[in-house]
């Protein structure tokens, strides 16, 4: 009886997830059922998936209108670098607050994350205006800075809640070895949080990739990465649903296939230090 | 040379007075055990010869030099830890030559030195393996090969032995000593485990709440405890105590008497067996005396003794300890 029940139980757990998770993923089966279409079929109501014929026109179509080299360039060196830079920065600090906490340091971890509770538009204007003083707009270093602000108060909480894992005792034994600051965050800590920071710079990568909001306000043409270039196929004279699908499904392609490939990594990164 | 001095050394916590002024002279080559009850701060002490916690006041001198505001990797000491603290990502090789790289030391040399520890330690064997493949004892060998390959001018030894088995560490204490025989270097090793105090020192310091209550050497404190906390700490089962008008008629507020040195037989007190445990080698007895309490009994081998048996026992006048009324030894 109670071996019944499990297993009913285990099905409608398993239907359940299917369910979820196709309602989650259909968005973007949509588009890319939609890119292989002409623009005629794509707005069709209702679609017709399977009669309608399939194209590569769409794709075609893009590449000529815009450089997609150009933009996905751009977005790697975007979210890769941004990522680097807030590891850089995040990494001692995330040492300091885990490893010789002050009577502040909890407030100041909630003030960070509090940061990210802010509109961004709420800092659009003057933020606009020292990018235009400095000459940063539509410039990749500029906007490698923005996306290292943005999601460092994140990467810094990850860290923080990694290197919380680490015994201070591993750490005061090197101090004894003879260890220097510099050698111990080198030598012991970043090895033994290999994991951690493995899944803090996957999570940033796709955080800083996806970022639209600032992207779209700074930059123009040559330092626009991927959401630019998706942007640029919604106008106000009428949507080419084909051609935005075909620019979308480009876009999110890299990602899907980085995010597939790591999802072992940021599943137990997300969930580090959750039980216990 | 491993001279320590510590002078007026305090440390506070926020609020909490953890260590009072304390003074402490530690010589050459000894092996100096800190024993105290848990929370008595002997680790703490340790730690603040160390460097790992700064101490508030005082002074603390390593070989003649002032160490007060010393770095830990400057004092020259090394420590072993409760939990071993080996660097799980690294081999047992890495592990033990981690402070010759420290050192800036060539490869030739570390990779001489590591050999050399592991031979002494046995560890030969298992210079590539991952501390998360080896048992407790190797781990904690693991741990004092690293300490060893830096020839420190003392070893620290927080609680090594206690997350072993019972009989492994009669095995680790006695290697633990015969290391310090064949190296004459000065180890400071901190326990709550009177035995291993007792086996292990050249000198007992007994600690509680801070204080150091007696400084001496295992025959010594037990023999002449200053006090009622060290004559109730060393020794084992424990100082029987007794109060009120037996120990009066002693001339005293309270009446020391260790259980082996209970004669049963003849005597003046009598009492009935609550409890008799039967090692073969010894008996341990629980006799309730009217007028006297509970005293326990060590008797040697095994006398027949059982369980509501009514007996008469004595103890000769120059084992008996007299306390005063501050508890201090008359």
């Amino acid at each position: 009886m109670a071996r019944k029940s499990s297993s009913l139980k285990t099905t409608v757990v398993t239907v359940a997830s299917w369910t979820i998770g196709f309602l989650i993923f259909f968005p973007i089966l949509w588009i890319i059922i939609l890119s292989f279409k002409t623009e005629g079929d794509a707005i069709k109501s209702p679609l017709e998936v399977l009669t309608s014929s399939w194209t590569l026109h769409s794709y075609a179509e893009v590449q000529t209108r815009s450089n997609y080299a150009l933009h996905f360039w751009n977005s790697v060196v975007l979210s890769v670098g941004s990522t680097v830079l807030a590891l850089v920065i995040a990494v001692p600090a995330a040492w300091a607050m885990a490893f010789v906490p002050g009577k502040r340091t909890k407030d100041l971890l909630m003030w960070m994350l509090s940061t990210k509770m802010m509109p961004a538009v709420g800092v659009l204007v003057p933020m606009y205006l020292l990018f235009r003083d400095l000459g940063l707009l539509d410039s990749r270093i500029g906007l490698t800075v923005v996306l290292t602000l943005i999601n460092l108060p994140i990467v810094i909480w990850m860290l923080y809640t990694y290197f919380k894992e680490i015994p201070g005792e591993i750490l005061e034994a090197a101090r004894m070895d003879g260890a220097n600051l510099r050698s111990e965050i080198l030598y012991i800590l970043t090895p033994m949080a290999v994991p951690g920071i493995a899944s803090t710079m996957l999570l940033n990568i796709i955080l800083a990739w996806n970022e639209a909001f600032w992207t779209l306000q700074l930059t123009t043409k040559a330092a626009a990465p991927l959401t630019q270039f998706i942007a640029s196929y919604s106008s106000p004279e009428g949507l080419f649903y084909a051609k935005l699908s075909a620019a979308s499904t480009m876009a999110i392609a890299p990602i899907l296939i980085l995010g597939w490939f790591s999802q072992k990594q940021l599943v137990r990164g997300l969930t580090f230090g959750a039980v216990k | 040379m491993g001279n320590i001095t510590l002078s007026a050394v305090t440390k506070t916590f926020g609020d909490v007075n953890v260590i009072p002024p304390l003074d402490l002279e530690i010589n050459d080559g000894e092996f100096v055990v800190f024993v105290g009850p848990s929370g008595c701060g002997k680790s703490t002490l340790l730690r603040l010869i160390a460097g790992l916690e700064d101490i508030s006041s005082g002074k603390i001198t390593i070989d003649g030099r002032d160490a007060t505001d010393a770095a830990p990797a400057e004092r020259r000491l090394a420590m072993v830890f409760q939990s071993y603290a080996l660097y799980p990502h690294m081999s047992v090789r890495k592990n033990i030559a981690f402070p010759l790289k420290m050192a800036k030391l060539s490869q030739a040399e570390q990779d001489k030195k590591v050999e050399n520890a592991a031979r002494i330690l046995n560890l030969t064997n298992y210079l590539d393996r991952r501390p998360g493949q080896l048992s407790g004892g190797q781990r904690q060998r693991v741990a004092i090969g690293r300490a060893i390959v830096r020839e420190p001018a003392a070893f620290l030894f927080d609680e090594p032995l206690s997350n072993l088995d019972a009989s492994l560490r009669v095995t680790m204490r006695q290697e633990i000593s015969e290391l310090h025989q064949s190296l004459k270097t000065t180890m400071i090793y901190v326990t709550h485990d009177q035995v291993e105090a007792m086996t292990m020192a050249d000198k007992i310091v007994v600690l509680n709440a801070g204080n150091i209550e007696q400084v001496g050497s295992p025959l010594e404190l037990y023999h002449r405890p200053r006090n009622l906390f060290v004559a109730g700490f060393i020794g084992s089962p424990k100082m029987n105590f007794i109060t009120g008008a037996e120990a009066a008629k002693h001339g005293c507020t309270t009446l020391g008497v260790r259980p082996e040195h209970i004669e049963v037989g003849d005597g003046p007190w009598e009492g009935v067996i609550g409890l008799a445990e039967h090692l073969g080698s010894d008996t341990f007895l629980k006799v309730d005396v009217a007028g006297v309490g509970t005293l326990t009994v060590r008797v040697q081998g095994e006398r027949g003794l059982h369980h509501g048996q009514t007996i008469r026992m004595t103890a000769p006048a120059d084992k008996l300890y007299r306390f005063g009324p501050d508890g201090l030894a008359l």
